[in-house]
């Protein structure tokens, strides 16, 4: 039900400040409503304390989905993103800010968020503190070279306080990622580097709440979940579809998605 | 002769404050050598990282520390830290507003013969051209300390560049005066003199020759030790130009975007005299070591005071 009113808000946000990346905001949406609701232990109360677990959304263009979500924790206020998103002045930019509460790296350029989050894995190890990194990878970053770096200095220094998500919706802004630059064997890629590695239906709740309870329990390796989308997830219309990776919709277009989250909300106020 | 180069200064420094504040890390990317950085990480291995030979990770990794309260120096040879990660600088560094200290170690034409892969003529113009990224070059073991001490106060991002070899001193053990961000007067501080000279990092000393040398014929000339490449001094480069018939920035950089480029812009704009820019050229430079390329390109005392007499003649 949740996930489904998120996913208006995030229309409403991209039809507000005239553009966003919605087929990624859909696509990861379910692991950054699961993570912030079940599992980081983070709070706008908490933003600053040395021992709340961190997240890094180094796919950053998917911020849209990422203020939904910030918003519905009350780290940030819907009206206010609606509002001001896009616009000049405002704080709330297309890619993370951290000058804005509860944000704690900035990203936009690809294959950053791992590196940082080993060296937040590192500090917290080194320190004795029992926080937990959390970050979530498009698919088609992992073209980008710094990512592996990243996941094998965190492999080397045995982050098991590290987890990282890759939104594996299949898709980049030029097509198929299999075509663009494959990634498979994805799994073997990241057992290879000396990781735990989870493969998940992202699309859905129970099962990811699942992989991040069960990464918490692997220890001696940071763990990566694999998490199988669909790219514009909740609407025909943009399911699969690579030209969604940044379409605004048309008004035609925006009442027919609304009437298709409907539907999904009321298919799930039914399960 | 001094034998103590200006990286060996920075680790002696590090080593000092990291029994006391934990939170100072030392990374290197495969570097610990050539940044004489091994006694730092033999004596304190819980605040060291090894990142391997991977610059984009150690910067990045750098930032993430930074993020958990950690005062991180990250070491790499200028050339590779600020082009192959300047990306890293950039994003993870200067935008995301962490306390990383990117250490740029052989800078400049360091590596001589070892061809322009290892040559860093363009840090400055590269880490300069980032909102909020500092951009430090110390003359001598005793300024490279001071600015230690400094950054280390600090909770934001600067780049340092020093040389791979030792330089001769220009201040003294107790007698370097410094002040975060505000160039050192060498010679002629409040003078009318015929040439100010202003220069940085291993540029500095020549300089201070040079300005010697023209005494002993009679041409006054003024000397400022602009280690604060950005955020420039501009004042003390106003008062200097101010006072001088001519001004020359020297500098072991691309003649683009570095100290000459950014004198030429302050004093264009409020004091406008002759400037003259002394820089390594836009082009591969000659093969030979750092003290040859020097000489051939009139980056020595000898070359900047012949380049005065001309401008002045």
């Amino acid at each position: 039900m949740l996930s489904w009113e998120l996913r208006r808000d995030v229309l409403d946000i991209i039809m507000a400040g005239g553009g966003g990346h919605i087929g990624g905001d859909m696509s990861v949406l379910n692991a950054l409503l699961v993570l912030y609701k079940n599992h980081l232990r983070i709070t706008p109360e908490t933003t600053n304390d040395p021992d709340r677990d961190r997240f890094v959304l180094s796919k950053g263009h998917a911020m849209e989905a990422y203020y939904a979500v910030l918003c519905h924790r009350g780290f940030l206020d819907l009206d206010d993103v609606k509002a001001r998103f896009n616009k000049c002045g405002s704080p709330y930019i297309g890619h993370p800010n951290n000058k804005l509460p509860g944000i704690e790296m900035n990203s936009g350029s690809l294959g950053h968020g791992l590196p940082v989050c080993v060296g937040m894995a590192l500090a917290g190890k080194r320190d004795g503190r029992k926080y937990r990194v959390y970050t979530i990878l498009g698919d088609g970053e992992l073209a980008e070279g710094s990512v592996w770096e990243g996941a094998m200095a965190a492999g080397h220094y045995k982050l098991d306080n590290l987890c990282a998500v890759v939104d594996r919706n299949g898709l980049q802004i030029s097509g198929p990622t299999e075509d663009v630059m494959s990634h498979e064997p994805l799994r073997a890629r990241w057992e290879s580097f000396g990781w735990h590695v989870l493969e998940v239906n992202g699309d859905s709740i129970p099962e990811l709440d699942g992989a991040f309870s069960q990464a918490k329990s692997l220890k001696g390796k940071p763990t990566a979940i694999i998490s199988r989308t669909t790219k514009g997830f909740g609407s025909p219309l943009m399911e699969n579809k690579a030209e969604w990776h940044h379409h605004l919709p048309a008004a035609e277009e925006y009442e027919a998605i609304k009437k298709d989250f409907e539907k999904g909300k009321g298919a799930a106020a039914r399960e | 002769m001094n034998k103590i180069p200006n990286r060996q200064a920075i680790c002696q420094t590090l080593l000092k404050h990291a029994a006391t504040d934990k939170s100072i890390f030392a990374l290197c990317s495969d570097s610990r050598g050539s940044a004489s950085m091994s006694p730092f990480f033999q004596r304190f291995p819980g605040q060291s990282v090894e990142m391997g030979i991977a610059e984009q990770n150690l910067v990045g990794i750098a930032a993430g520390l930074a993020s958990c309260g950690k005062k991180p120096y990250a070491f790499s040879p200028a050339c590779f830290l600020t082009t192959r990660s300047y990306e890293q600088a950039k994003i993870d560094c200067a935008y995301s507003d962490t306390n990383v200290k990117l250490i740029g170690i052989s800078g400049g034409v360091s590596y001589g013969a070892l061809g322009m892969s290892h040559h860093s003529a363009q840090d400055i113009a590269a880490m300069a051209a980032l909102p909020n990224m500092r951009v430090y070059l110390p003359s001598d073991r005793f300024q490279t300390e001071k600015l230690i001490e400094a950054l280390l106060q600090d909770e934001k991002p600067a780049y340092v560049r020093v040389g791979r070899n030792p330089v001769e001193d220009i201040y003294r053990e107790g007698a370097c005066p410094f002040q975060l961000d505000k160039a050192t007067w060498l010679r002629g501080k409040g003078e009318a003199v015929r040439a100010a000279i202003i220069a940085c990092g291993e540029m500095a000393r020549p300089a201070l020759e040079a300005a010697e040398a023209l005494a002993e014929e009679g041409i006054s000339a003024s000397v400022l030790d602009m280690y604060c490449v950005k955020p420039l001094d501009r004042e003390a480069v106003l008062e200097a130009a101010g006072l001088a018939d001519i001004v020359v920035a020297v500098e072991e950089h691309s003649p683009f975007g570095g100290l000459g480029s950014m004198v030429a812009q302050v004093v264009g704009e409020y004091c406008p005299k002759r400037v003259k820019c002394l820089s390594l050229p836009d082009a591969p430079v000659v093969t030979g070591t750092s003290a040859e390329v020097f000489a051939h390109y009139g980056l020595t005392g000898e070359g900047i005071t012949r380049t005065v007499k001309e401008l002045l003649s």
